[in-house]
């Protein structure tokens, strides 16, 4: 095997988990800040100017902070449950093309780590996994709002993963590829050729699905608010929640990335100007979660299945149906 | 030599999980311990190149063992070890032989699939997804509705035992109201009796 991809690979692997470690801790700012003008406060503005060194305050804090691992929970489950959250994150990332190839003194730059052809079903198999974290978190806990926390995650990820799957497939069935690069050349004619346009219900339900997936409000019931207590991070201190924390920002990103690959068209035809409509549709769909949870109470649990399995998935379904029958004739 | 550090860092991987799933007595451990084993054999997918395979394989298992762990929930405290009971010493004994034999055929099966040809090699133009998508509608059309057609069957079955009382939601009644339903059933079921 070529020496210069070995080194190409690493070196992609290393700025993106560099870059969206980062990116994790200012979401996490940009989640106190946005919530708090939305409630008309002004949210952090002691540590540095309006507040930025905040995230470096909230890093010293959690690596110093004492790893506390209580005395009855299954030690080795309670340990990796963290690491399976923020690991799959990252590992999700390896099939998004975050940037349009672009040429750096003579040489060619692809910014995706491994182009598969499956690149959607692996991105979305593997943030799957992500929902283990909570669940294993919660279960080895040994406390019992961990546990509900726990069954909670079971619960929603047996409900929003049937819709993920069949909203997708009509936008696929268009393009007829899973590979995410092909997907965006599908819709690299300008912005009359986005999925959204002609898959407006399958960008609708994905969305929602997507709310599901990185356990945001109004679905935020893996640590349910209205308790009072961190769902199943309550027996966690120091980096090992902040883990969690990495998982859930990450996820919130990759997640954008997929959305604005899909339905909003991606990088376009490559250029300067599509990639920064790339970065530009992120943010907005990173804002829009913030703007949901600041906006929106959370739902039960069983309104959460209700809501899956009873509306959205005859929608998805019915979706499929009609776009097989108009492709057809 | 890639392939080879892969296959043999995933085959360890895949056979220690295993091993703890049968091991041990704890069903939190069985149950994590096959979930990740189920995921690291996807990798072997991978390797192959069948990348569309490994992915199925990570979604569908994901999915199937977090139902298990929704029935370990319920049944089992999971944070403790499972007492139990073996009465039957001699299934023990004929299950050890049978796992014996079997060994001995995944040892040997190298040996004979010297002589075995790939009926449906990869074609490289052709991706993954496609060529999979190729063979199920033309050569196994026939089993792939049978099954489509079974899962139905135990999909129906499943809502039809499931789903007696679903019209009512215990959430949202008060108190008396719940109180009501379980007298109403327990006077149902003594008339059942006499």
């Amino acid at each position: 095997m070529d020496v210069a991809f070995i080194i190409e690979t690493i070196v992609k692997i290393v700025v993106i988990l560099l870059i969206f470690s980062a990116l994790a801790g200012f979401g996490t700012y940009f989640e106190r800040k946005v919530l708090a003008f939305m409630q008309r406060r002004l949210g952090p503005m002691h540590v540095g100017p309006y507040g930025l060194l905040q995230i470096a305050a909230d890093g010293i804090k959690l690596f110093t902070k004492e790893d506390i691992v209580p005395q009855n929970v299954v030690k080795p489950i309670f340990k990796i449950a963290p690491v399976i959250t923020a690991a799959t994150a990252f590992m999700a990332a390896a099939a998004i093309p975050f940037w349009p190839q672009f040429t750096v003194m003579g040489y060619t730059v692809h910014p995706i780590v491994a182009d598969i052809n499956v690149g959607i079903l692996y991105v979305l198999g593997v943030m799957a996994i992500g929902l283990y974290g909570p669940l294993l978190g919660g279960m080895a806990s040994a406390n019992k709002w961990s546990l509900i926390s726990a069954a909670r995650s079971a619960a929603i990820f047996i409900s929003y993963e049937v819709i993920t799957g069949l909203s997708l497939l009509a936008p696929l069935m268009m393009v007829g590829s899973l590979s995410l690069i092909d997907i965006n050349n599908y819709q690299a004619g300008g912005i009359g050729n986005w999925i959204v346009w002609s898959q407006p219900v399958a960008f609708i339900l994905f969305w929602i699905a997507a709310f599901a997936e990185t356990g945001r409000t109004p679905f935020h019931l893996v640590a349910n608010d209205h308790e009072i207590i961190d769902g199943f991070g309550t027996e966690y201190s120091g980096m090992r929640w902040g883990l969690f924390f990495i998982g859930e920002y990450a996820n919130m990103f990759f997640i954008s990335f997929v959305m604005a690959i899909i339905f909003l068209g991606g990088f376009g035809d490559g250029t300067i100007a599509g990639a920064i409509q790339l970065i530009l549709k992120v943010a907005f769909f990173f804002f829009f979660f913030l703007w949901t949870r600041a906006a929106w109470p959370d739902v039960r649990p069983d309104q959460l299945m209700w809501l899956c399995w009873k509306v959205l998935m005859p929608i998805a379904v019915l979706n499929v149906i009609v776009t097989g029958i108009v492709m057809m004739f | 030599m890639f392939e080879a550090i892969a296959f043999y860092l995933f085959a360890a991987l895949t056979i220690v999980m295993f091993t703890i799933t049968v091991m041990t007595s704890q069903a939190l451990y069985a149950i994590t311990a096959m979930a990740a084993g189920m995921i690291f054999i996807s990798a072997f997918f991978f390797i192959l190149g069948a990348d569309f395979l490994g992915a199925i394989q990570i979604i569908v298992y994901t999915g199937a063992v977090m139902a298990l762990y929704a029935f370990g929930m319920m049944f089992f405290d999971t944070t403790r070890d499972v007492v139990e009971k073996r009465t039957n010493p001699q299934i023990v004994f004929v299950l050890g032989v049978l796992a014996a034999v079997m060994v001995v055929a995944i040892v040997v099966a190298p040996i004979v699939s010297n002589n075995i040809q790939a009926l449906y090699p990869v074609i490289p133009e052709v991706g993954n997804s496609q060529a999979v998508g190729m063979v199920l509608f033309t050569k196994y059309l026939v089993p792939f509705e049978v099954a489509a057609v079974m899962l139905l069957v135990a999909m129906i079955a499943g809502i039809v035992l499931a789903g007696k009382k679903m019209d009512k939601s215990l959430t949202l009644m008060g108190e008396e109201e719940i109180e009501m339903m379980q007298a109403g059933n327990q006077s149902h079921h003594e008339r059942g009796e006499h």
